[in-house]
């Protein structure tokens, strides 16, 4: 339910909000696009130059930055796709299968959303050691497989959007249970899945601690050779703020092409009175 | 033949089905949270000597430890100014959104905008827009006839700039989940109020909020794990880069911060351990003060 009608004050105060949200991105921009020179400047440059290809070279010959971009595509690729399967999977037994400490074992997932994974980086480390892991990509693939959340979500959605008649209808035709998730459950699940994908995505695209913490600086994610390309001793601005600009296009692109779905499905996931 | 085929299946594929999520969270997240516990009572060096049992001595150590001391402070400083400030933009913002503004779906998306961004991305972006000399904060801060702040070394001014980082972030993603929450309140009940003559500002007080009291706590809870987890934004606003000093005197580095110099520089494993149980602790105890607290606040007006 929408309250009153929107005034010019409400408008302003929006559109203030929202030039505030993507100042910081144009400004990154601006500096990206110049020479570290004239960023020095007293009165700093509004405008975009005409350096961004430049600076974009020099990111490329200071960090492997398209391996960095193609780990990251392998990373949250693979995070993704896993993610969204076995969440689906998992919530399709949670939600439509009768099996015996169903109730305690869901508790459980949704327990462990409380649980702060990060505090354990230490030993994960030395697990992912102890594998033959450390710095390769498994390490930052493999605890990501599967989430607590992407489960729960998929639950709730499952309960709602298949209903249990097109489910024994398919175990009567002689579907096996996988079968019937294959063929029934996931076409009717394509919108939550979708967001759940997208948010999986971007939460990887975006990921930096652990990712700093198992890969060194030779096999990088994007995030990890961002911010090696600042560890110098000098910053050149334009030139780490071109790498900044260059890595964050694929997500705002996801974010532009897709945004209408992702808003619709935080709206739709949120806790509701 | 094919009866007990398709018995079997129905009582154990579903755990099959549930069992990935089990192995993969036992695997990489219970069992590092327990490890942490055992590791936290060694002396543990990587790559040093064999690791020695030293008991409780590396809690002991951490208490006389002044450094954390001050990276607890600091965590709490920027956690309490970023939570603070964002959930009430997030409610007033969402109060905005939830009249009929055209588009709905447009504004909405610009709000979210900053959640797309990569956190590292940001953190050097707002490193550069809070510099000393060059920074454009402080090139306003002048045109408007301020003095410039040193932004990182001074301790609160630290602070104050690594929270807008988080406010920047945040602010539109929890206005939208306040948003749905508010879309959900049914208008008769508005309606009865407007009868009984209610003014906006009082049926904001007493409706909307109290009925926002779930969503509230939810985003109070998250926000708390978060926040006091922080990481990625006092990493980078250091102005030596690579730096995990927080400032040339710690005076923004935060718990995570100092978990990860304890570990992965100083090679500590021992002593990180144990300030990764500490900071747990502290989670815990602050989302149960948050909890009962939003619970009291948002509960005005009943």
């Amino acid at each position: 339910m929408s309250v009153g009608k929107p005034n010019a004050t409400v408008y302003g105060l929006l559109l203030a909000f929202v030039l505030g949200s993507a100042f910081p991105f144009y400004w990154s921009f601006v500096v990206a696009s110049r020479d570290s020179a004239t960023v020095s400047q007293r009165v700093p440059p509004l405008l975009p130059g005409g350096n961004f290809f430049a600076n974009a070279a020099k990111v490329f010959d200071s960090v492997p930055f398209w391996k960095a971009l193609g780990n990251s595509m392998i990373v949250a690729g693979t995070v993704t796709v896993s993610t969204v399967l076995l969440s689906t999977l998992a919530g399709f037994a949670f939600a439509k299968l009768r099996f015996r400490g169903r109730g305690v074992l869901f508790v459980a997932v949704v327990a462990t959303l409380a649980v702060p994974t990060q505090l354990g980086i230490v030993p994960l480390y030395m697990l992912m050691a102890e594998f033959g892991w450390a710095n390769s990509l498994e390490a930052v693939i493999v605890p990501n497989l599967v989430t607590a959340l992407g489960v729960f979500w998929m639950r709730q959605y499952i309960s709602e959007a298949v209903p249990f008649e097109l489910i024994e209808a398919a175990r009567m035709d002689g579907c096996s249970l996988i079968r019937t998730f294959w063929h029934v459950c996931l076409p009717a699940v394509r919108p939550a899945a979708a967001f759940l994908g997208m948010f999986t995505f971007m939460t990887s695209w975006n990921d930096f601690l652990w990712p700093l913490v198992a890969l060194d600086a030779g096999n990088p994610t994007i995030q990890v050779a961002l911010e090696k390309l600042q560890s110098g001793f000098y910053i050149d601005y334009s030139l780490v703020l071109a790498g900044t600009t260059m890595a964050t296009v694929p997500v705002l692109l996801i974010f532009v092409l897709l945004g209408r779905q992702i808003v619709a499905g935080i709206m739709q996931g949120a806790v509701k009175g | 033949m094919r009866d007990r085929l398709g018995e079997w299946d129905l009582r154990f594929s579903p755990y099959l089905y549930i069992a990935p999520f089990f192995l993969i969270f036992g695997l990489t997240g219970l069992f590092p949270l327990l490890y942490t516990a055992y590791v936290a009572l060694f002396d543990w060096e990587l790559g040093g000597a064999e690791p020695t049992f030293v008991g409780l001595d590396n809690f002991t150590t951490l208490l006389a430890d002044e450094q954390f001391w001050t990276t607890l402070t600091n965590t709490i400083s920027i956690f309490l100014l970023s939570s603070g400030p964002q959930l009430v933009i997030a409610v007033l913002l969402a109060a905005l959104l939830n009249t009929r503004v055209r588009p709905a779906t447009g504004w909405r998306v610009g709000v979210l905008l900053p959640y797309a961004a990569s956190l590292v991305a940001i953190g050097i972006i707002f490193a550069n827009l809070f510099g000393r000399d060059f920074g454009l904060v402080n090139t306003l801060l002048e045109v408007f006839g301020l003095d410039r702040i040193d932004w990182q070394a001074n301790r609160f001014a630290s602070h104050l700039a690594i929270a807008f980082m988080v406010n920047w972030r945040w602010t539109g993603y929890n206005a939208l989940i306040v948003l749905a929450a508010m879309q959900a309140i049914p208008k008769d009940v508005y309606e009865a109020a407007v009868v009984d003559g209610a003014g906006a500002v009082r049926r904001f007080f007493s409706i909307t909020l109290p009925l926002l009291r779930p969503t509230l706590i939810f985003m109070v809870i998250t926000s708390t794990i978060g926040g006091l987890q922080i990481f990625t934004e006092p990493k980078l606003f250091d102005t030596r880069p690579g730096s995990n000093n927080g400032g040339s005197s710690n005076q923004f580095q935060t718990i995570t911060l100092y978990l990860y110099q304890s570990a992965f520089e100083n090679q500590n494993f021992g002593y990180a351990s144990a300030i990764a149980w500490v900071l747990f602790l502290v989670i815990i105890i602050f989302a149960g003060i948050n909890f009962l607290l939003t619970r009291r606040l948002a509960g005005v007006g009943r």
